[in-house]
């Protein structure tokens, strides 16, 4: 078989290691030379490694096409995919560091417990419709449009992994974080559903610890306007409940 | 001797796989009051079905008024070249809409027609506007719905566990063993029922849409205690994969591209379709696309990366880029191709199993194996000797459904949990850790995965030859041997050359069968075509699915059975050109 042209060797830093009992990360940055081909991601590169080098190398991904979330990582340290993270993008002279996401327990290598994110899923109450009978329901495109945005969300935990609220303050036990404050508002929004979430918002899901900092938005590979067009519509709503003086009233004496 | 200990869950079902199917079998299950276990090998949420793009068939009739269950009842018999089983087609289009409008019911937000109702789009094969769509995400729309309607309903959900053994007591399924990938401990599940739901076969290929989890895993633990597999030559190679840049190849550009108006041309600038179907065209069956694609590259009027173009841009970028927002940033981001500006460049790429386990067709248990049942892309049967686009998600809500209701009416009927052997189960163990006690030079089983990805490729792949075949069978058993004594380095904590190290043997096994079963069929019919018989046979194999079991000694027994009758009223429905296909057989089931 013919070589690729422009195949060029580079160097890459693995992070490999084990998690301690608190799951901290506790390893060290191997380095490994990759012959790299036209148009390969960095998934590309680690798979690479694992056949040729590695053959151990933990790695979590499914589709290799941005489809799936499951190959979220810290690229020369940004939290990014794998599978959509171009090596010719990237700057030729400096070796590729990565890392597994920071914010989760270790579980080996480049693999994080993300278990968290599945329980406060759990508690979330499911979508709620204003009747069974769906024979009935019509609603617009229009309407489909605002929540269609936030479940394009391939749970890549992207976001929660760069909240700083999570990263930095550790507040696992008083905030839902940006995704799930994006499912949150894609049953809120939802024509058809009936449940109120506002109290859950505000208490459980901490919304008023997001101070608006973005860096959700800036990481999410599906593009999603988190804190534009989930946070700070739900922010609102939990205002006009609790902090509006007249709405106050008016639910305190059972006029929604 | 590392340590075989295992630990022991009962439930009264299992359900291997969380794909479409896995879930809603679990949530049908649960439904019926009896204890539910969900098994995945990843994540939940980001089984295969996560990648399903264009939209789920289903006869709602919103956009056109006239399709019925009926016409999709037919297309899917006429898109099967008339080898599906014809009970399962005429179940899967009556119950398809219930069970798309129960999504909605569940809270996916389908695109909506202007009058307020779920959007239904044109795909190849389908006489009517028929797929319930959401842009071109239609696959994470179903499973984020029944993922979060499933962690309500009480099931329990084991993630990144991988079971490798399937357990019998006498006739019946007794559960299932494997390890929890992430510590690489041993679990054994005790169930009465079991429901495989684990996907197909497609990284025995190279190039394929397919994700990292297609071992054939169900295919492979199912055989091994008595199942068969019918009609596992015909292999669906879809049209449109991506082609450049190699990395990327293979990477599905959906069929909703040709169903929004995207044209197929060749080097010379022709819409060659019309040489191979005038009158559908573009959307034709993905079996004839497939192969025209094939032969243009094939006759020298492919594209630059050896493919064929596919253009969109005449939608317009902003019709586009709601219609087909992954394709857009796919191509934009992987291959720096604007598809709203110019041509994508495309080409086949394996993408689905039509055959698979053999299920009765109502309820979805095995032949052979009282208390397993199977559903979705493992299972055999609905799609013949071709898929239609669309018919895979509704294959998988509808058969799922089946499944998980019968699997636990099953599991109610038990009043004890089948008896597991322990021997047996420590076997099975010593066999998962061998791999680790092995020569330190020897090969590791990625080299085996790439060397069987490109034999199935150049001799099992788009177009097969009888020589070519019978090279790639012996070729296989050298690989199985190969498979035996390949090491493992490491430990058993989230390992993926060690958990490569059981897979292999899977595909190695299925890539065989296919192989087998494609030898056997003397002719080309839909997702099978064989250079040295290029016609149809209808004399000898219009009315056959070939069947193919492990025998006693390890073999695999290559054989046919006369495709079931179509009820009198069913045959009915289709006209004088058809009627040589359906009316000659007489079996029953």
């Amino acid at each position: 078989m013919m070589m690729s042209l422009g195949v060029v060797d580079r160097e890459f830093h693995v992070f490999r290691g084990l998690p301690d009992a608190d799951g901290e990360h506790i390893g060290e940055v191997k380095s490994f030379t990759v012959p790299v081909q036209p148009g390969w991601v960095v998934l590309d590169a680690l798979l690479y490694l694992q056949a040729h080098n590695a053959p151990d190398l933990a790695i979590r991904w499914n589709c290799k096409a941005a489809k799936c979330g499951s190959c979220a990582a810290e690229i020369n340290g940004l939290p990014s995919l794998m599978c959509k993270t171009r090596l010719d993008h990237m700057p030729l002279d400096k070796p590729v560091l990565v890392r597994p996401m920071r914010t989760f327990p270790l579980i080996k290598d480049l693999v994080t417990d993300v278990s968290w994110n599945y329980e406060i899923n759990k508690r979330i109450t499911p979508f709620t419709p204003y009747n069974d009978d769906q024979s009935t329901w019509r609603y617009f495109q229009e309407d489909a449009d605002r929540v269609q945005e936030f479940r394009k969300c391939i749970e890549c935990f992207l976001c929660q992994n760069s909240c700083h609220v999570i990263r930095h303050h550790r507040k696992f036990n008083h905030f839902a974080g940006p995704r799930f404050l994006v499912r949150l508002a894609s049953l809120e929004m939802h024509p058809l559903d009936v449940a109120d979430r506002i109290p859950f918002i505000k208490e459980e899901a901490g919304i008023g610890l997001c101070n608006i900092t973005k860096c959700c938005t800036e990481r999410c590979p599906e593009d999603i306007r988190i804190t534009d067009n989930a946070i700070i519509p739900l922010k609102e709503r939990v205002v006009d409940r609790y902090y509006d003086p007249i709405t106050m009233l008016l639910h305190k004496i059972g006029i929604k | 001797m590392m340590s075989v200990h295992y630990e022991t869950k009962t439930y009264d079902v299992l359900v291997i796989g969380a794909g479409g199917a896995g879930l809603r079998a679990a949530i049908e299950a649960s439904s019926q009051g009896v204890s539910v276990a969900l098994v995945t090998k990843s994540l939940l949420g980001k089984a295969h079905t996560v990648m399903a793009e264009g939209g789920m068939a289903a006869a709602l009739s919103y956009v056109d008024a006239d399709d019925c269950w009926q016409a999709h009842y037919k297309d899917t018999i006429r898109g099967g070249k008339y080898l599906s089983n014809y009970r399962m087609a005429e179940l899967h289009a009556k119950e398809a809409p219930e069970r798309v409008k129960e999504l909605e019911k569940w809270g996916a937000v389908f695109d909506r027609t202007p009058d307020g109702r779920i959007l239904q789009r044109p795909f190849g094969g389908h006489t009517y506007r028929r797929l319930a769509h959401v842009g071109d995400r239609t696959g994470l729309e179903l499973i984020r719905t029944l993922q979060d309607k499933g962690i309500h309903c009480g099931i329990d959900v084991h993630m990144e566990c991988t079971m490798t053994h399937l357990l019998k007591d006498g006739d019946q399924v007794a559960g299932a063993f494997g390890y929890w990938r992430e510590s690489g401990r041993f679990i054994l599940i005790n169930a009465k029922s079991v429901i495989l739901c684990t996907g197909g076969i497609g990284k025995a290929y190279k190039v394929t849409s397919n994700s990292w989890e297609y071992t054939a895993d169900g295919q492979a633990m199912a055989m091994k205690i008595g199942a068969e597999l019918i009609d596992m030559e015909f292999l669906q190679f879809h049209p449109t994969g991506m082609v450049c840049p190699p990395s990327v190849k293979g990477i599905l550009v959906t069929e909703a591209v040709r169903g929004e108006g995207g044209k197929l041309t060749n080097a010379l600038g022709e819409r060659f379709m019309k040489n191979y179907d005038p009158e559908r065209m573009e959307l034709s069956t993905r079996d004839i696309v497939s192969k025209a694609i094939y032969t243009e590259v094939k006759e020298g009027r492919g594209s630059p990366n050896g493919g064929v173009f596919l253009d969109i841009s005449h939608r317009g970028a902003d019709y586009i880029k709601r219609k087909l927002p992954s394709m857009y940033h796919q191509f934009l981001e992987l291959g720096d191709v604007d598809i709203t500006k110019g041509p994508m460049e495309v080409g086949p790429t394996m993408h689905y199993t039509m055959g698979g386990v053999r299920v009765h067709p109502e309820t979805q248990e095995v032949l052979n194996v009282t208390g397993l049942y199977a559903a979705g892309e493992v299972s055999g049967g609905l799609h013949g000797g071709n898929r239609l686009g669309g018919n895979s998600l509704s294959d998988l809500i509808v058969f799922g459904q089946r499944a998980g209701k019968h699997a636990a009416e099953f599991a109610k009927q038990q009043t004890v949990l089948p008896k597991i052997n322990d021997e047996e189960v420590k076997g099975y163990a010593e066999e998962l850790v061998a791999p680790f006690e092995r020569d330190s030079k020897a090969e590791t089983p990625y080299q085996i995965q790439a060397d069987l990805q490109d034999l199935m490729a150049n001799k099992v792949g788009i177009v097969r030859e009888e020589q070519g075949l019978k090279e790639a069978i012996e070729e296989l058993q050298v690989m199985k041997a190969r498979a035996k004594v390949a090491r493992v380095d490491g430990s058993r904590a989230y390992n993926p050359g060690w958990h490569l190290s059981h897979d292999i043997h899977n595909m190695i096994l299925v890539g065989e069968v296919v192989a087998r079963a494609a030898l056997q069929r003397t002719e080309s019919r839909g997702g099978h075509t064989r250079l040295d018989h290029i016609e149809p046979d209808n004399e000898q194999w219009r009315f056959v699915n070939s069947t193919i079991r492990l025998n006693g000694s390890g073999e695999l027994d290559v054989s046919t059975y006369e495709k079931p009758q179509m009820d009198a009223a069913l045959r009915d429905l289709f006209d004088k050109s058809d009627e040589l296909a359906i009316t000659k057989s007489k079996q029953k089931i």
